[in-house]
């Protein structure tokens, strides 16, 4: 079973129109460039969220800016949406295409155009990989702090768009707090830079407005990034707890404290016993939680926050310690935390991963609940999380194959966002709004907040172009999830 | 009673001329002379929120700045993008519009980076909550951050959410005898390094430098870069709010660029800060000459402070590309349709 965003919220567009529309984009590319085979068009029928599938009309494979300028301009000119994509390993279905639009791969963006050591910034294209950016920047002792589970495979581009974070961001921050710059195409094919080599820039910062815009007010064409000192060491303690409210207390202790560790994260029960089978790094299975937490720094450092952290877990009534005693056993502690979503899945046959962030001190309560609605809806639920962040992600097992667990899964999943925000949290952290949490944007705000979204949307592409149907609901979607309790 | 958003819905919507939204007035000279009736917000305070272990404080727009943060102090807690005070008079609102961020921006980040969220009255008297009070959120557009900055041009900031965190361990300021080229030289190579610099000031042939972090890593840095002259206690409080004799100026010039640039020959006296990506400069020179020196090396170029009837004729910001002052135009469009709030401040157009 599958699902496609909304056609109501994409503009339709004449079949004239798309005529004229693929005769210019085959006379600006290469054939190789233009993908229109059912076939070929298969592998871009949705990003990490598949569950939702929708084939584009057709595909380009830019390769120059000037390309990309061009084709941004004949969709603009004939009105026809355009879906920008990276490496599709986006969550939420950000990157899923919209039905009659075209596909603007920036797969063929893959290079690191420079990297200056001496100011700690790189300047990349939006297909370069994460993690290629610390792989290259480490030559000078530099690397590229956010770090996302998928940072193997996923786009700075795609980054950008989802305003991504990760195990460091607690300490490091997000997406948007390591992007100096950006070389951006408008949808008429207006080239602009916004931010600055510079500490700032005159003027509204909008950088900050297209970081997490989820490709819907321009296209990414260069971004400069902010490269941060590699730690000369980092140690890892691992604590084990008999419940899940004193390891929520333990979190918040830390905090309190006056530490920032450089990684603070959490795994439940479900989870552990998952990752452990996987993976083998020795976790206590008999725990009711399990938190890690990572100190980085000079090794004066790292050894005063250890023992101050090791001090305050105990305090909070840890039942196990364990430090890391060298890199590969650091790396041992962390393999199944970010191992977590792919052991999860040998476990079951499909899962939902949501994304909630709630204020640290309802994470006991919040994973109280959540247990509760696994009962109720009969589903199982693994949570692995961002306890310093209070970045939830609860894994909802099903089976597609099963009639009606995806239906009972999505529901689950939309009644542990609608939680979040009930403790004062958001309906995302990290992984974007893109199709799948529409529905619950309008329980996060109010019809006053999400026409002001839709304005500030109008001021980049008044036509709505830019991936639409994504991240903001319009007016009647709202008010049909409100009466039914779905968007779809 | 100190919430008086209902007070400011009524004002906003009856407003047939512009308003020109102030707090304590400690940055009335910043940016674009002041238009409009005056809206005082500074009685609409209070700290509605703050809870240490969640690392977020959220206050009404008229708190002052001094008791946010003294109530942080005894948490041992701090703003780390230390805005400028200015003024005892200075509030959260004005700080939060304003955008300023002070010595340690260059390793804490700015104002931006720490605004979590916002309650905003727009242009048509709607209350509008953007943002949160949680570290991570990526729920519709960051209008929260837009709004810093934006010098109230957007609408009212009736509340922010700041992210807060521990004060360092230690500190120590250390001063170093050096040129402006061997200091910009040795900031940006120190810059590299797992080093625990936070901020760095140089000014007539003296480098100050201050390192803050835990004891270890701080004593270990002191050693490793040398014992160096100690510089007045109040020094960086002096920088932070421009209390040091060389910012008592008619004229002072800010530019922004970025930190690896070398010396900027321009006559005048400079005090550079943030390793060299902050040049303060008090000179003659016609403003085009200093703006066109700025951009040349990527940055841009403030007119800080200035008799009024020079800000009128440069402006008080750098000029922005056409592309840009028209998605300026369309937010400021789409937020305050009517062209009420602060008209000018930033820029003419806005």
């Amino acid at each position: 079973m599958s699902h496609s965003p909304s056609s109501a919220d994409v503009p339709e567009v004449p079949v004239e129109a798309r005529d004229a529309l693929f005769h210019e984009l085959a006379a600006i590319l290469p054939p190789a460039a233009l993908i229109t085979h059912p076939e070929e068009l298969k592998p871009y029928e949705c990003d990490g969220l598949t569950a939702y599938r929708q084939l584009p009309w057709l595909v380009t494979l830019p390769e120059t800016e000037e390309q990309v300028v061009a084709i941004l301009k004949a969709c603009h000119r004939h009105r026809v949406p355009v879906v920008a994509r990276g490496a599709g390993t986006g969550l939420s279905g950000g990157a899923t295409p919209v039905a009659g639009g075209v596909i603007l791969s920036l797969a063929k963006f893959m290079h690191i155009l420079a990297i200056d050591p001496q100011a700690c910034t790189a300047r990349v294209q939006p297909g370069v990989r994460n993690l290629a950016i610390s792989e290259a920047a480490a030559a000078y002792g530099l690397y590229y702090a956010p770090d996302p589970s998928s940072q193997l495979a996923c786009t700075i581009g795609g980054n950008v768009a989802e305003n991504s974070g990760g195990v460091h961001c607690l300490k490091y921050g997000l997406t948007v707090h390591n992007i100096l710059k950006l070389r951006i195409a408008l949808i008429d094919g207006t080239v602009v830079e916004i931010g600055s080599n510079a500490f700032d820039s005159p003027g509204y910062d909008l950088l900050a407005l297209l970081i997490g815009s989820e490709g819907m007010l321009a296209v990414v064409l260069e971004a400069w990034v902010k490269l941060t000192p590699k730690p000369q060491t980092a140690r890892v303690v691992m604590a084990s707890f008999d419940d899940l409210t004193q390891a929520g207390n333990a979190v918040a202790d830390i905090i309190a404290a006056g530490i920032i560790p450089a990684g603070l994260e959490m795994m439940d029960m479900p989870a552990t016993a998952a990752v452990e089978d996987f993976v083998h790094a020795g976790y206590d299975l008999s725990a009711a939680a399990i938190l890690l937490a990572e100190s980085d720094g000079t090794p004066e450092e790292v050894e005063e926050e250890i023992a101050a952290m090791q001090t305050v877990l105990e305090k909070a009534g840890a039942r196990d310690l364990r430090v890391s005693q060298d890199e590969a056993e650091r790396l041992l502690f962390w393999a199944g935390r970010k191992a977590a979503f792919p052991a999860v899945g040998r476990i079951t046959p499909d899962y939902l991963c949501m994304d909630g962030t709630i204020p640290r001190k309802h994470l006991a309560t919040v994973l109280t609940r959540i247990g509760e609605l696994s009962a109720r809806y009969g589903l199982r639920c693994a949570n692995v999380f961002h306890a310093g962040d209070g970045n939830l992600h609860p894994l909802i097992m099903f089976d597609a194959n099963v009639p009606g667990e995806l239906e009972r899964a999505t529901e689950f999943g939309a009644r542990i966002l609608e939680l979040s925000v009930d403790v004062g949290g958001t309906i995302t952290g990290e992984h974007g709004v893109g199709i799948e949490k529409v529905g619950q944007m309008c329980v996060q705000f109010t019809p006053d907040e999400l026409a002001a979204f839709h304005a500030v949307k109008a001021a980049f592409d008044p036509h709505g172009l830019l991936n639409p149907g994504k991240a903001v609901p319009t007016p009647r979607r709202c008010s049909e999830y409100r009466l039914t309790g779905t968007a779809r | 009673m100190n919430d008086l958003s209902q007070q400011f819905i009524e004002r906003v919507k009856s407003a047939t001329a512009p308003l020109c939204i102030r707090g304590g007035g400690s940055k009335d000279w910043y940016g674009n002379a002041p238009r409009g009736e005056v809206l005082e917000v500074s009685a609409h305070r209070g700290i509605v929120a703050y809870e240490p272990s969640e690392l977020v404080i959220t206050a009404r727009c008229g708190t002052l700045l001094t008791e946010i943060e003294a109530v942080l102090a005894e948490k041992g807690q701090c703003l780390p993008f230390e805005p400028p005070r200015f003024a005892a008079e200075s509030t959260i609102g004005g700080v939060v519009a304003a955008g300023l961020s002070g010595p340690r921006r260059v390793s804490a980040g700015s104002l931006r980076d720490y605004l979590l969220g916002v309650k905003l009255l727009d242009g048509r008297g709607h209350e509008l909550v953007f943002g949160g009070q949680v570290m991570k959120n990526v729920a519709g557009y960051d209008v929260a951050r837009l709004m810093a900055g934006s010098l109230g041009t957007l609408g009212i900031l009736l509340e922010v959410s700041l992210k807060v965190m521990p004060r360092p361990a230690a500190t120590a300021t250390l001063r170093f005898a050096l040129s402006q080229a061997e200091a910009l030289e040795r900031l940006n190579r120190w810059a590299a390094q797992p080093l625990p610099i936070v901020a760095s000031a140089w000014h007539e042939g003296m480098l100050t430098i201050e390192l803050a972090g835990a004891r270890a890593a701080v004593e270990a840095a002191q050693t490793k870069l040398g014992a160096g002259d100690t510089a007045p206690e109040t020094f960086w409080d002096d920088l932070r709010d421009q209390r040091l004799p060389f910012f008592a100026s008619e004229t002072l010039w800010r530019l922004s660029v970025p930190p690896t640039t070398p010396p900027l020959d321009l006559p005048g006296e400079q005090l550079i800060e943030w390793r060299g990506g902050l040049r303060w400069l008090k000179t003659d020179l016609p403003a085009e000459a200093i703006r066109a020196a700025a951009a040349a090396v990527g940055g841009h170029a403030t007119l800080w402070r200035a008799p009024p009837e020079l800000k009128e004729r440069v402006g008080a910001f750098a000029p922005l590309p056409a592309p840009l002052m028209t998605l300026h135009q369309n937010l400021k469009a789409a937020f305050d349709p009517r062209g009420i709030f602060n008209p000018g401040r930033l820029y003419p157009e806005l």
